[in-house]
């Protein structure tokens, strides 16, 4: 876990070993002509391999920042890497190992998705055109749009534009994928699919940075973080890591007779936050204890049977590790889905 | 063998396979191509031009045998007499204000168009260098215009053709030249009015490249062939006449002379050309250093 004010330790998260990063910026910065900074000193770090979650509430600059990264937008300061190559002077040569979606997708609405998916591929100078039909069937197919190829563009439903603009990155293999919200407009079941392809293409060896304002619809998928807020990266790592250490706590349910004699015995073990939850769910004759477990804590078993011996009534115990969403609250001070 | 020598050859067949092919130029161009001519509104436009010898025609037969016979502008009163002055008189007719403004909204439409869809960040990314793409935009541009006065010109000599008949071509001057010579002179005439339009087209893509809003393109760029004749018609402003977009466009008339005076021709091509450089270059300036952010 790198605290963006800390020198980066990028050998510590990467994914592939020895292979430079996916993604790698150094002060990465945008003014817009409006004075407005959208994104602010961003030493972001994304190893090969990983599935790097880029999130950030609605307005926090993450598209400013994934259109510098793919050189649609000058950076008013800093430097871009992608996969060890200098943005965006290397653009020819980087882009086309590169699959993008960028705020939402974008067609001809006049063409079919199939006709739209050939126009997109004979822009790209270092495709085969022999072999174009056949690609674009794939692609089609392996984002379940193969039955409504042949429709116009401005026919699809929300859903399937994004599923075209999916398909358009998927055109060619590549080593990197850059997903701007592929979840937006989708519904349960469409999100569900996205995620099973981003975890497919990571299976297959590529390296994937896919961005959300909706912080559960991706969490689980991801094997890094990087969180943005203001047009800054608060916090990025391996996401294991960033809920593991971070306020792992112990939940006790409880009848209400008991409660003060919970709490003491919780103290005696060295738990010195152990408080009564009044907020916490649940029947008001089973109230929660919560106790914060630091790393001297006694193992959450000893807890247990500590205050069992101790006679205290144990209707449940837990062991909660924050979820990302409570990392974000606790490292910002504010709900996740705030409009800036 | 160290991890270097089969690194190698790994690494040169992941650079072939990233490597541009040969012909990707021209494929863009086709793709572009069929864009822009296969487009609904680009047709129609084409269509609507297209017309305009068809109805003059139809007019003129229909009238040929009346009081009001022989009237109007230059060239039309002609066209009874050989339909291949249907041609001639069909682009008379549009060069004012019908040519500049369908080519004002195909080329004012190249790259806000993509723009304001949302397009231009996907060829951008795929990747498409910004130099090319303006190159492929600019070629499309080029040829829509070259379609649409080719549209006039086919319909009018065909209409021309199947209405009053062709036959030796009487010359400004009063002097007849033969049916085969009197083609090519027609043919010099839609290659000019042609070329008069390269200027109007190099200002569409510029605005093209400054907006994301493609009608504010499409509008600037009719405006400023407008303002240009209107300044071309105020004496007080003779000076600058010579170098006006518009001034030399009615030149054309200069190939229907006996001996048609190629100063007077190459000076129109010549100003051209300047509107040309001085705007491809701006909007080359502008379009590959602009933020994309639509
Ligand atoms: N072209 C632009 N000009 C001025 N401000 C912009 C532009 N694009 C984005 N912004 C501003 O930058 C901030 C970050 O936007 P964005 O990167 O789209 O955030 P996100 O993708 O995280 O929702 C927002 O406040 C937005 O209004
Ligand atoms: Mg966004």
């Amino acid at each position: 876990m790198t605290r963006t004010h800390e020198p980066p330790q990028p050998a510590a998260a990467e994914a592939v070993p020895g292979a430079p990063a996916a993604v790698a910026t150094r002060g990465l910065t945008k003014r817009f002509a409006t004075g407005q900074v959208a994104v602010d000193g961003l030493d972001l770090h994304v190893p090969r391999g990983a599935v790097f979650g880029f999130l950030g509430p609605n307005g926090s600059g993450k598209t400013t920042t994934i259109r510098m990264l793919l050189g649609l937008v000058r950076p008013t300061a800093g430097t871009v890497h992608l996969l060890g190559e200098p943005m965006p002077d290397a653009a020819a040569r980087v882009l086309p190992r590169v699959g993008a979606l960028v705020e939402g997708p974008a067609f001809h609405p006049y063409l079919s998705g199939r006709a739209n998916l050939g126009r997109v591929d004979a822009a790209d100078a270092t495709t085969d055109p022999r072999t174009r039909a056949r690609r674009v069937e794939e692609a089609l197919e392996r984002v379940g749009l193969r039955a409504a190829g042949d429709k116009r563009y401005r026919q699809y439903s929300l859903g399937m534009k994004q599923r075209l603009g999916l398909a358009a990155a998927l055109l060619r293999p590549r080593d990197l994928l850059v997903l701007d919200e592929p979840t937006n407009g989708l519904d349960p079941q469409g999100t569900r699919e996205v995620r099973h392809l981003v975890r497919e293409l990571a299976d297959g060896g590529a390296t994937v940075l896919v961005s959300s304002h909706l912080l559960a619809e991706i969490e689980q998928v991801c094997t890094h973080v990087g969180i943005m807020g203001r047009g800054r990266l608060l916090l990025q790592g391996p996401r294991a890591e960033l809920t593991a250490r971070r306020g792992v706590h112990a939940v006790v349910r409880t009848t209400p007779a008991h409660v003060e004699a919970g709490l003491a015995e919780l103290r005696r073990l060295g738990l010195p936050d152990a408080r009564a939850d009044a907020r916490a769910p649940g029947p008001a004759d089973e109230p929660t204890l919560v106790a914060g477990l630091p790393d001297d804590a006694p193992p959450p078993q000893e807890v247990a049977a500590a205050l069992v011996r101790a006679g205290v009534d144990l209707v449940a115990f837990d062991v909660r590790r924050p979820s990302l969403e409570e990392v974000f609250v606790e490292l910002t001070g504010e709900g996740f889905d705030v409009a800036r | 063998m160290s991890p270097a020598d089969v690194a190698a050859p790994a690494r040169a067949a992941e650079d072939a396979r990233y490597a541009p092919r040969r012909g990707a130029l021209g494929r863009l161009l086709r793709s572009e191509l069929r864009l822009v001519l296969g487009r609904r509104r680009n047709v129609v436009l084409l269509v609507g031009l297209a017309l305009v010898p068809v109805l003059l025609g139809l007019v003129l037969f229909l009238t040929r045998d009346t009081a009001l016979a022989g009237q109007g502008p230059p060239f039309v009163t002609s066209v009874t007499s050989n339909g291949l002055f249907l041609v001639v008189a069909s682009l008379f007719l549009c060069l004012p204000f019908l040519l500049p403004l369908t080519i004002g909204i195909a080329s004012g439409d190249a790259v806000a168009g993509e723009a304001a869809a949302g397009t231009l960040r996907y060829l951008l990314v795929v990747p498409v260098g910004r130099t090319r793409l303006l190159l492929v935009k600019a070629c499309a541009a080029l040829a829509f215009a070259a379609a649409a006065v080719l549209a006039i010109a086919v319909v009018g000599l065909v209409a021309g053709a199947v209405l009053f008949g062709l036959g030796d071509l009487t010359l400004l001057s009063g002097d007849t030249i033969p049916l085969s010579a009197g083609v090519l002179r027609v043919a010099g005439v839609v290659a000019y009015v042609g070329l008069s339009m390269t200027g109007l087209v190099a200002v569409g893509l510029f605005f093209s490249t400054l907006t994301e809003v493609p009608v504010g393109a499409m509008a600037a760029t009719v405006v400023v062939a407008v303002v240009s004749s209107v300044l071309g018609q105020l004496p007080q402003l003779e000076v600058i006449h010579p170098y006006l977009l518009t001034t030399h466009w009615f030149d054309f008339a200069e190939m229907l002379r006996i001996r048609p005076d190629g100063g007077v021709l190459a000076e129109g091509l010549a100003v051209q050309a300047a509107w040309v450089a001085v705007f491809g270059s701006l909007a080359w300036a502008r379009f590959t250093t602009a933020d994309v952010s639509s």
